[in-house]
């Protein structure tokens, strides 16, 4: 499995990298866009993603860089399109918050919660019917489970039989409303294990864990056409949305923070590669081509040119 | 040419492009029951069985969006709704992602999406039973809007629209499914976009949609009779609104009436007046007049109810004032009425 937690700890580094990076620049005011930052979920969004297939696709919410360059890698399409620039594939007209890149089989995102989650389930509808094998995952946080479209959605879904994987990245609070002022339930799992779906949940930053969970997730699917609903908790390390602490807000407590940070994602993992016995340098090495890699993403953006702005009136319609 | 009904011209352009392309698919709450969306999806389960004409769970907002994943996964799905009023459970599929998924994907995603909506003036309706509301969707940038009269255009406005790349929402008037009206048998297109006119006269233009086209055909018969010659102008697409026909019309007659089947307050008949306005400024020989639902939530009793929606009178009224003529007696018309016909409950 050594090769398996080298790819995935790849993967996590460069998610991390890039965010670290956003934070490093975002005081030059060249990104204009509203960074909801993935920092403490990069184990969900790379185990999950790492399991699913080149052709299967995803769609997000507007906290999606993590689950966005997991699955299409494309990091110069992300840095091109926080910085607005023509050479990105959306031209600036998404931003962070609305990823897409179809080909790549990042399907959108959407910045009102739980937008998302009916459009994977007739994306899952269209595979099905025309038999391509593609399987379909949706990411939302857990505060999408309030709205009423999720539960349309997930019903709507175990009714069809449809492929499609529902992932719930549970932090506990929608901007900053806990679960106690939110729901009137113990236990969304099971709720969401009554219908006619495979649930599985852990308590996990690992995420080997992930990976093999989801890829145990995708083998009851084939098995017995019936979606499949995960359920992983992480922790918001930033501000719901920015690129700072938001500890001393005093609706949740630094103490807190620092024991998710004890099991660090990306920590955990670069440890497990210590304890196979994958020495120091290696792992330096990995990160530092990471980092180029970034860096380089990142000028190269920053030289692009900005679109003509007639560019403004297309892809309205076709 | 054979007349059938403006029913079974959906109908039938249902069942030809669905025929002709297997990524068409037809569903909603009822497509498939024995009711058949008022007749209008007739022998489609049987024909392409239940994979591309199925019921749905009561989830009008996930269900959209359920159109839209697929529509952007390579189909061309057909969303029923048997009330426009019921559209609104779906606003936020609408208007924040159907409408702009293409341009957030780059371009890279179409939606070849159909919604079909019934506006459904009947039988004591009520208020939630009987909004049109069709300018809220042209507000939006990214959606298509028709609404044909005909037969001839359901038939070739529907296979239009289920070929067209963009989200379409095509009202259909159920008063409207009764129209007889010739329509060729082999499946036509109808373009998106241009009005039609279907009354040409000198004296008054009048911009009409949907069911006030008919109720604008009555009062032009009536008023040709006094040598009124009526110019009647069916908009049939409100986005994307084109309007060359219209402010031509205008220009010729001078005088021009909006009659709308909607309530007119900050509604389609404003952006007609202003476009026309803007078009024909300082030669026209009388104000804009604008016709439409009485400013209340429909209500259901009889009488009310005919207060509330404008007819035939209602324009001829409109144009007499306009062109200074005296009230024509109207004691001997037979005017539109469902009274005999549409008993309910539905």
């Amino acid at each position: 499995m050594k090769g398996l937690n080298i790819e995935l700890y790849k993967k996590m580094c460069l998610v991390r990298k890039a965010e670290e990076m956003i934070q490093y620049y975002y005081s030059e005011d060249g990104m204009k866009t509203p960074m909801h930052m993935s920092m403490g979920e990069e184990a969900i969004a790379v185990g999950v993603c790492h399991a699913l297939k080149a052709k299967d696709q995803i769609f997000g919410t507007y906290r999606s860089h993590a689950i966005y360059l997991a699955k299409t890698q494309n990091i110069n399409d992300f840095f091109a399109e926080m910085y607005g620039k023509d050479t990105a594939l959306l031209k600036g007209k998404g931003g962070s918050m609305h990823m897409c890149n179809p080909d790549g089989g990042f399907m959108g995102s959407s910045g009102i919660v739980a937008s998302a989650i009916p459009v994977a389930v007739g994306a899952s509808f269209a595979n099905k019917m025309s038999k391509n094998g593609k399987y379909v995952a949706v990411f939302f946080g857990d505060g999408a489970t309030n709205e009423g479209v999720f539960w349309e959605s997930l019903n709507a879904a175990c009714l069809m039989k449809l492929p499609v994987l529902f992932i719930c990245e549970d932090n506990g609070f929608a901007v900053h409303t806990p679960k106690s002022e939110r729901e009137g339930y113990e236990s969304l799992t099971d709720i969401v294990s009554k219908f006619n779906c495979h649930v599985i949940s852990e308590e996990t930053t690992d995420v080997e864990v992930i990976y093999n969970l989801t890829q145990d997730g995708i083998k009851l699917m084939s098995d017995t056409s019936m979606p499949l609903f995960l359920h992983f908790r992480y922790y918001r390390y930033l501000e719901h949305v920015g690129i700072c602490e938001d500890y001393e807000a005093g609706y949740r407590s630094r103490e807190e923070y620092l024991k998710w940070l004890e099991r660090d994602p990306v920590k955990l993992q670069r440890e497990k590669l210590l304890a196979s016995g994958i020495n120091d340098m290696e792992i330096k090495n990995i990160e530092s081509v990471i980092t180029e890699k970034v860096m380089k993403s990142i000028t190269k953006a920053k030289e692009a040119p900005f679109c003509r702005n007639d560019e403004l009136f297309e892809g309205v319609l076709v | 040419m054979r007349s059938i009904t403006y029913c079974d011209a959906l109908n039938e352009a249902i069942a030809q492009e669905m025929e002709r392309d297997s990524s068409v698919f037809i569903y909603g709450l009822g497509v498939p029951d024995h009711k058949r969306i008022f007749g209008s999806t007739n022998g489609l389960v049987e024909r392409f069985g239940k994979e591309r004409c199925f019921d749905t769970p009561l989830s009008e907002d996930a269900m959209t969006g359920f159109g839209l994943g697929a529509a952007i996964n390579g189909k061309r799905p057909i969303h029923v709704h048997i009330r426009a009023d019921f559209l609104l459970l779906a606003m936020n599929q609408l208007a924040n992602m159907v409408s702009s998924y293409r341009y957030f994907s780059g371009g890279k995603l179409k939606v070849p999406m159909v919604i079909r909506v019934i506006i459904g003036r009947g039988w004591g309706q009520g208020h939630q039973h009987s909004k049109s509301m069709y300018s809220i969707f042209a507000h939006i940038p990214g959606l298509k809007v028709v609404l044909p009269t005909t037969p001839y255009d359901a038939k070739g406005m529907l296979i239009s629209a289920i070929r067209d790349d963009n989200p379409v929402i095509f009202f259909e008037h159920r008063w409207l499914y009764w129209q007889a009206g010739e329509v060729p048998e082999k499946p036509y297109t109808v373009p998106i976009g241009p009005a039609n006119i279907t009354r040409k006269g000198k004296d008054i233009t009048i911009v009409s949609t949907s069911w006030m086209n008919v109720e604008a055909l009555k009062a032009a018969e009536i008023l040709a009779r006094n040598g009124v010659d009526v110019e009647i102008v069916d908009v049939r697409t409100i986005a994307p609104f084109e309007d060359d026909l219209i402010v031509e019309s205008v220009l010729k007659t001078g005088h021009c009436i909006i009659a709308d089947n909607d309530w007119v307050e900050c509604g389609f008949s404003a952006e007609a007046a202003a476009r026309i306005y803007d078009k024909c400024f300082g030669r026209m020989k009388s104000p804009i007049e604008r016709v439409g639902f009485a400013f209340t939530p429909c209500p259901t009793a009889r009488h009310l109810e005919n207060a509330f929606y404008p007819n035939a009178i209602t324009i001829i009224r409109a144009i007499e004032e306009k062109l200074g003529l005296e009230p024509t007696d109207l004691s001997g018309e037979e005017f539109y009425s469902h009274e005999n016909r549409f008993k309910g409950p539905f």
